[in-house]
């Protein structure tokens, strides 16, 4: 048992009750968001640095050829990784992903992909077996709390000004020249809330994250829902739900403006 | 989302497969169906087959793992390599990992770990054979198996699924609704306290279809934990 958390846990849920934050923010309040882009230049195609309050997360965009899949011949293909990477956390260890670094990369993953924000039918090099194969990693540097949404808005910007390579046809070769931007569409944005006690609230912080119940992750496009994730091991009601995704959306606007910057 | 259909999914108001908007595919449980296992449940809903089995409580190794105030609880998914078209090659993907996590989270807002301190239960599901939706079968027959081992719980958890297909919200989509619609919305519900324990979503919804989502998926949610309930009484009437 960590009695570090234990403590905190009980604190902070006091203080939600009375509908306060341990660091003074509003139910309602997001930390401060810094977005660095392109902070890998010289060997990523696209990359960039997010501080959301404590919270540092990078994002590295890789462009490489691939085979396209069976049933999608003309379309590029896109993956997405995260590392929970042992110098953000006392509680991190090295090696393979474990379920939160696979639950971290599949929602941010789910967020970009069913919102076709990247237009990968533009990637098709050669139809059935060439085509350009978008890689996106997350390096988790800081846990402060609330990866999902650093991680969602590094990716999103990494992608933002991100470019492809050059492909010579007749001499199959890769060259790292630019021949066209990232082919975007829309950008899909998360916003995640936890629920402590009866108390929702935006962007948990680390100690808020140790007295979650349930945590519940919303990724619009302003007005389209791409991607949900309830987790921990608490409980929405319908009515609760209905209230985030509204929430999520106003926020979207404001989250967008940062990334578009 | 996988492309588009040869054959519309939906005409004159029909699915592919007969169905009306608002109908589910149908549903067989029986509890009791593994003898080693302290708990198990057969399910099958629609072509989707999952076999689950409870072991538990009993010791947990390894020790490190053991918490003082409350029994583990650890829940594997699982597909067999012949229940889909592609064989699916043994052991844990990244997406059998997600979904083990997402159901274990629900799972562990009713089970009463409390009561059995240091142990672990282990719920396995197995999914035989899978045509869309087979995490909600999953959880539904987890439940069941949990019930049947005489876990104690605060309800049961009973899940459905809703999604968007050629525009219209419709629920519990299967195998060509799914990979051709343009939107998935799994949920797993405690009716009685109206708890939402687990709800993930793909696709490209509106606020109102959202709305209209949810709605379907959890009066679905209502009917299966009636099937639930009965599948588990039936148990102890034929004794």
């Amino acid at each position: 048992m960590n009695i570090d958390k234990e403590l905190k846990k009980h604190f902070i849920a006091r203080l939600a009750a009375e509908g306060r934050r341990v660091d003074g923010r509003k139910l309602d309040e997001a930390r401060e968001i810094s977005i660095t882009t392109n902070v890998i230049s010289d060997k990523a195609e696209g990359s960039a640095w997010v501080k959301l309050g404590g919270t540092e997360v990078l994002c590295g965009i890789k462009v490489i050829l691939a085979t396209p899949y069976s049933d999608r011949p003309d379309s590029g293909v896109m993956m997405t990784g995260a590392e929970l990477c042992p110098i953000a956390s006392p509680e991190f260890e090295a090696g393979r992903p474990g379920e939160n670094a696979i639950e971290l990369a599949r929602v941010i993953d789910r967020g970009i992909r069913e919102s076709n924000m990247i237009e990968l039918d533009k990637l098709c090099i050669v139809p059935g077996e060439k085509v350009w194969m978008v890689s996106i990693d997350i390096h988790i540097i800081n846990d402060e709390g609330n990866l999902l949404d650093a991680g969602s808005i590094a990716a999103v910007a990494a992608l933002k000004s991100a470019w492809i390579p050059t492909y010579n046809k007749k001499t199959e070769e890769v060259k790292l020249e630019k021949s066209m931007d990232m082919p975007l569409t829309k950008l899909p944005i998360s916003c995640t809330f936890v629920k402590i006690g009866e108390t929702i609230m935006i962007d948990p912080c680390t100690d808020e994250e140790y007295a979650t119940d349930a945590r519940l992750t919303v990724t619009t496009s302003g007005k389209a829902i791409h991607a949900m994730q309830k987790g921990g091991i608490g409980a929405f009601s319908s009515k609760e739900v209905i209230e985030l995704i509204n929430l999520a959306m106003k926020k979207h606007k404001d989250l967008e403006k940062l990334v578009k910057k | 989302m996988g492309g588009k259909s040869n054959v519309p999914l939906i005409t004159k108001g029909k699915r592919l497969d007969g169905r009306k908007f608002d109908e589910m595919r149908p549903i067989k449980i029986e509890a009791g169906v593994i003898n080693r296992a302290d708990g198990s449940c057969y399910l099958e809903w629609g072509k989707n087959k999952v076999i689950a089995a409870v072991y538990g409580p009993r010791e947990l190794h390894p020790k490190h793992l053991q918490q003082n105030t409350q029994a583990t609880l650890r829940c594997r998914y699982n597909m067999a390599p012949f229940s889909v078209p592609d064989r699916k090659r043994p052991g844990p993907d990244r997406r059998s990992t997600e979904i083990s996590m997402v159901i274990r989270e629900a799972f562990e807002r009713v089970v009463m770990l409390n009561e059995f301190p240091t142990s672990g239960i282990d719920v396995f599901m197995e999914v035989l054979q899978a045509d869309a939706g087979t995490r909600i079968a999953a959880l539904t027959a987890g439940a069941v198996a949990l019930a049947d081992a005489g876990i104690p719980m605060k309800d049961l958890v009973a899940g459905c699924a809703a999604g968007k297909v050629e525009g219209e919200i419709v629920l519990d989509l299967d195998q060509p609704e799914d990979n051709f619609g343009d939107g998935d919305l799994p949920i797993a519900y405690v009716p009685e306290k109206d708890e939402i324990v687990l709800l993930q979503l793909d696709g490209d919804f509106t606020k109102e279809e959202f709305e209209k989502a949810q709605g379907l998926a959890l009066k679905g949610a209502k009917k299966v934990y009636e099937l639930q309930k009965a599948a588990l009484k039936a148990k102890y009437e034929k004794n």
